[in-house]
């Protein structure tokens, strides 16, 4: 970690400019985080009178909980289903907009404002067009002979949050897909259009392949928002039900912690997470900086 | 664009707007709805034209809210989402900028310490440390206020390291010019480290405060007083109430009120918001 060659000589103005930013991180992460971590290791009784040290006791409940296992394997749905759709629509819409000379920027502007939409109102705006007495997709797909009803079954309602997180992150990925394939040689694919390959041959051994680490790094970045962010799409849309079929993780915390107020197993939930997000954080910063390389 | 295919080109074309108007689709269904009277959602589904109700809807929303359900008028929860989205904005630019001036203009004892102290934040997102953050807040006396909101959010390392990257490509001439003419640290920072910030200020200001108008789960815990309700939080307490008592014109209007804020910054700023975008995400 470099300064300037030449640095200003203070002694207490440094830690005077440190001192907001730190502060804050003390008070409210650390802090909060320690006490995840401590009352991960404490049970109270059922009544809040009694508060017990159990150990890793928290932990072990929740790997035997079929509710939580649940909850993984719904994540795991969730987060892949996400990053695949938004992902592969954003790749088909970029790899598009990138043959476009005059119309390029109309179209991104017409592709990048859902970035704009908070996921609990992505979540609202797909709940209405899929609801199931007035709204309008449910309406077409009961002509085509299927009946929707996120309400009773979840698998529609896990659809339905995945189309809604799906939706929001489009834009997100589409500008970084464009970035990437702009930075791409024209004179490779000038080259190989020359011996005759075709548009999709020079998309799948060219231009693919030149794109991945993009693609690494938006996969990275595409499951901390399916696993952290998209809190407000279920919240505000399905609660996590019909029967817990879309529990994800950090809706379990909240749910469990605040209404359920089961404090130990929702602190020993957070740290799991917390886990988590510093394997993905590593990840993202090990193998972004050396790139996957061709 | 290597050769011309008149018959590729038209798929591109069409491609694309299949993608736009799947994209646009919920946000028109919205628009669509929150112009009807109260009797269309009995009917079965959902007009596709425009009713003639929109007046009547905003205005409603906009000075009353669904007092029904609790919601206060829109016109005060946006007042609130503005208040908060500038107040962890400007909190993350100024305490960021001062950090990394910092870290990168001095050289003292447990540098390293503070940086990965900075660097820590970014790993523990709100959501996964809820409820001390929430008993902090509650014992510091911070609920239900616009500091509560805020303070909690404002630590940033993107933002952080973003200016600190900045900084380390400032001319070093810069510094030794600014010492030779007799400028303290405090002076080269408001007079030649800010101005040339300002365009990675303006890009970074577009990105967080989109993020902190679509603040969600925060508010939610932290706000039980309606009038510290924020838009995007107030919406998820009327669609709870929607499903006994269908007010779907009038939680659309809403939706449209809350979403347009951040949408327009992101249309008139877009070329700060890719910038910052880009920039921002490591």
């Amino acid at each position: 970690m470099q300064t300037k060659q030449m640095t200003f000589p203070s002694r207490w103005l440094p830690y005077a400019l440190l001192a907001p930013q730190v502060a804050i991180t003390l008070v409210f992460f650390l802090w909060p985080a320690s006490q995840a971590l401590y009352q991960s290791l404490l049970r109270q009784d059922a009544f809040g009178l009694r508060t017990t040290f159990v150990g890793l006791d928290n932990f072990a409940r929740l790997f035997d909980d079929p509710g939580y296992l649940n909850a993984v394997s719904a994540t795991a749905v969730f987060a892949v289903g996400t990053t695949l759709l938004s992902m592969g629509m954003a790749l088909l819409l970029a790899a598009t907009v990138n043959r476009m000379l005059r119309s390029r920027e109309s179209y991104t502007t017409l592709l990048v404002w859902p970035y704009a939409i908070a996921p609990a109102i992505a979540g609202v705006l797909w709940w209405f067009i899929f609801n199931p007495s007035i709204g309008i997709v449910p309406y077409i797909l009961e002509i085509l002979g299927y009946r929707w009803n996120h309400r009773t079954s979840g698998s529609d309602a896990m659809l339905l949050v995945i189309f809604a997180a799906a939706w929001k992150q489009i834009s997100y990925n589409f500008l970084f897909f464009l970035a990437g394939l702009q930075s791409i040689p024209q004179s490779l694919i000038e080259a190989a259009a020359i011996d005759g390959a075709s548009p999709f041959k020079r998309f799948w051994t060219i231009v693919f392949p030149l794109l991945s680490p993009t693609t690494f790094f938006l996969m990275v970045v595409n499951v901390v928002y399916a696993m952290f962010d998209t809190f407000g799409v279920i919240h505000a849309t399905t609660q996590g039900g019909p029967a817990q079929a879309t529990n994800i993780l950090v809706y379990k915390v909240y749910a469990d912690g605040f209404v359920g107020l089961n404090l130990g197993s929702s602190a020993a939930q957070s740290v799991i997470l917390m886990a988590i997000v510093v394997v993905l954080t590593v990840i993202q910063f090990r193998f972004i900086e050396r790139r996957v390389n061709y | 664009m290597v050769e011309n295919r008149p018959w590729g080109n038209l798929l591109a074309h069409l491609i694309l707007i299949v993608g736009v108007a799947l994209v646009i689709f919920p946000v028109y269904v919205a628009v669509i709805a929150s112009t009807q009277g109260p009797g269309e959602f009995l009917r079965g589904t959902l007009p596709l034209l425009p009713g003639g109700h929109a007046l009547e809807n905003y205005s409603a929303m906009w000075q009353a809210g669904l007092s029904r359900v609790g919601a206060p008028p829109v016109g005060q929860m946006l007042w609130n989402s503005f208040v908060m989205a500038m107040a962890i904005t400007l909190g993350k630019l100024s305490i960021s900028l001062l950090s990394a001036f910092a870290i990168v203009y001095f050289r003292f004892p447990f540098r390293l310490v503070f940086f990965w102290l900075i660097f820590i934040t970014l790993m523990l997102p709100v959501e996964v440390r809820i409820i001390p953050t929430f008993q902090v807040v509650a014992d510091l006396n911070m609920l239900n206020s616009f500091a509560g909101l805020s303070i909690p959010l404002i630590a940033s390392a993107t933002a952080t390291f973003l200016f600190r990257q900045f900084f380390m490509t400032i001319p070093e001439e810069l510094m030794e010019a600014a010492r030779v003419d007799g400028a303290g640290p405090l002076r080269f920072f408001k007079d030649i480290l800010l101005p040339l910030s300002v365009t990675n200020i303006a890009a970074l200001f577009v990105i967080l405060f989109i993020y902190g108008w679509n603040q969600y789960l925060w508010p939610l815990l932290i706000t039980t007083d309606p009038n510290y309700y924020t838009i995007v939080m107030g919406i998820q307490r009327m669609t709870t109430a929607a499903d006994s008592d269908p007010q779907w014109h009038l939680i659309m209007a809403t939706v449209v009120m809350a979403a347009l804020p951040p949408v327009l910054v992101i249309l008139f700023m877009q070329r700060l918001f890719v910038k910052g975008l880009t920039e921002t995400e490591k």
